[in-house]
């Protein structure tokens, strides 16, 4: 495959963790490494077996398809294939190539002499997952409380979790996690649009505007303008604490908290100052 | 490993204050004359605080954005028997309520939701106030209007929420309540009544947007401050002259996924992303109970849902 016409200086040797030189190649335009190779054979096999399970399974609607976890009666053991075992090896398949894809990354950070802001940002990302199908069933005790691989049955496991715990909007930790996807998402449109609103002035044949003009746009609109550098800071931080909330409030039902979340509050109610009131 | 990785800004350099781009003689006469410095802001943006534009739609914007906000204080201390410190207590229960259905569209007693309609009508002031600010403001530099596009689809959810899906099912009661509790569980029971909201596809895409979102922003996020050795952040001087910083960005994502934006492309996916958010999520809310009473049912007449 082609290369962009200023790839060639870049694709020089080095940087890698593992392997030396022997996976320190690209494959069209994908670099390949040792953690190339391990991302590769995990997520193959997981999807081969993914494709395996829907195979034994009742339907071919890629809605329905679904591969459950074990029965809670399992425990932390292993089950029978087709009764969670897939589900088990799957969930194994996934942490490796994820872990693969984020060493895979640091690789080409230190090729490229840049910062390893991204492969950290992947790990948050793999950290949300593991706690969903690793940390908590290993807490409650049970495989059986991961989620099923599945596209409207992950969501079934979303909803009768939360209900579970009465209105889930209630938990504070979920409060906190959606209100940051919300900021990020906020945030990320006005970042995008600040750019795009310099580059494409609104009369056709104008020049292009300066940082001094987002300076200025933003600190007309609300007095402060974070800068180009910092809206990136804001922008990853945003989006890593909407990951990492979203794990804290699952991870704490069921382990910590056990009733409906609406009672949590009940503390702030009854502050000694006030209760009798 | 002891690299530097950019986390947060080590030394703060304070030069003379920036007092805007000159604009239009209203601008210049509007914006305010003063700004100052604060170094905690420094360490993660510009130590830059103000100045700032006021102008008639900002006045506007404050005043509507303002007695919405009293508004809502008021009627929720009333509430409490004008108590301070039940106020406090109380403050997440509390609830501002649009009319109850017997009333239509009509207007209701204060006490009986006319206070949520007043309310409302001064949000919507706020809102639409706001949306005239973000366009003049872009003019005023000869920018784009983009800020002001992405702006719309926000308000098309907020409207569909409080002002058009209530008009289509014909009563105010069917508005969001002002509570924070209170708006929490109208979410939650809005879900139940119409048959699940996950089977609601535009449901589903809205979320698919918002997480896309954040997983945009923390790839683009990260991807600049990685390469903010080699001056990536300057965004704007990339797109029209790409240095290396751009360079290594590009191929830091070709390599790892075999794809890659350009400088200026991510920001037209960043834009997509965020915007699609609240557009299709207002889509979904508006067709529920309007067009469709249960999602559930729905999905099962299409095909992605069980049919036992």
């Amino acid at each position: 495959m082609a290369q962009l016409s200023f790839e060639r200086k870049y694709r020089v040797r080095g940087g890698t963790l593992i392997g030396g030189d022997l996976f320190d190649f690209w494959v069209g335009p994908f670099y390949v490494g040792f953690f190339g190779v391990v991302t590769f054979f995990f997520s193959v096999l997981g999807t081969v077996l993914i494709f395996y399970g829907a195979s034994q399974g009742p339907t071919w609607n890629p809605w329905l398809i679904s591969i459950d976890p074990p029965a809670l009666e399992v425990g932390l053991g292993a089950a029978p294939l087709l009764e969670g075992g897939l589900w088990q090896i799957i969930t194994i398949c996934a942490i490796f190539a994820f872990v693969g894809w984020m060493m895979r990354e640091v690789e080409i950070c230190r090729k490229l002499g840049i910062g390893y802001h991204v492969p950290f940002a992947f790990g948050v990302a793999i950290f949300a997952y593991v706690t969903l199908v690793v940390i908590r069933p290993v807490l409650m005790g049970a495989w059986g409380h991961g989620f099923p691989y599945g596209i409207f049955s992950h969501l079934d496991w979303v909803n009768n979790v939360g209900y579970a715990y009465g209105n889930f909007h209630y938990n504070p930790a979920h409060m906190i996690a959606i209100s940051f996807f919300w900021i990020t998402a906020l945030a990320l449109a006005l970042h995008g649009s600040l750019i795009l609103s310099a580059m494409n002035p609104a009369r056709k044949g104008d020049e292009v505007k300066s940082p001094d003009h987002e300076d200025t746009y933003f600190r007309d609109l609300i007095g402060y303008s974070i800068g180009p550098l910092g809206i990136h800071r804001l922008g990853l931080f945003l989006a890593l604490m909407a990951g990492f909330w979203s794990a804290v409030c699952i991870v704490i039902s069921g382990t910590i908290w056990f009733q409906e979340w609406i009672v949590w509050w009940d503390w702030y109610y009854e502050l000694p100052w006030w209760v009798d009131l | 490993m002891a690299e530097y990785q950019n986390i947060f800004t080590q030394v703060q350099v304070q030069g003379p204050l920036e007092m805007g781009v000159a604009a239009d003689a209203t601008t210049n006469f509007e914006r305010t004359k003063s700004a100052t410095f604060s170094k905690l802001a420094g360490i993660f943006g510009n130590a830059q605080v103000g100045p700032v534009h006021l102008g008639p739609y900002g006045l506007i914007a404050v005043v509507g954005f303002a007695t919405w906000f009293v508004i809502i204080g008021m009627t929720f201390w009333q509430q409490v028997g004008w108590s301070p410190a039940i106020f406090l207590r109380d403050l997440a229960w509390l609830s501002l309520d649009p009319p109850s259905s017997e009333y239509g569209l009509g207007f209701a007693p204060l006490d009986e939701g006319g206070w949520w309609l007043i309310a409302s009508f001064f949000f919507l002031i706020g809102c639409s106030a706001w949306w005239i600010r973000t366009y003049t403001r872009a003019t005023a530099l000869g920018m784009g209007h983009h800020v002001s596009w992405a702006f719309a689809s926000l308000l098309w959810l907020i409207f569909v929420l409080g002002l058009f899906r209530p008009i289509l099912m014909g009563s105010w009661s069917e508005a969001v309540p002002y509570g924070i509790f209170p708006h929490l569980d109208w979410t939650n029971l809005f879900s139940i009544t119409y048959g699940n909201l996950f089977y609601n596809p535009f449901h589903a895409l809205s979320i698919v947007f918002l997480y896309g979102s954040a997983l945009l922003f923390a790839m683009h996020g990260a991807t600049i401050l990685a390469v903010s050795r080699f001056g990536g952040d300057r965004e704007l001087e990339q797109i029209v002259d790409r240095g290396t910083a751009t360079e290594r960005a590009a191929l830091f994502w070709r390599w790892t996924m075999g794809f890659n934006a350009t400088m200026e492309g991510i920001h037209r996916w960043a834009w997509w992303f965020a915007v699609l958010t609240p557009l299709t999520g207002g889509i979904g809310i508006l067709l529920t109970g309007t067009v469709v009473d249960n999602w559930f049912a729905w999905a099962q007449v299409h095909g992605y849902a069980p049919l036992n």
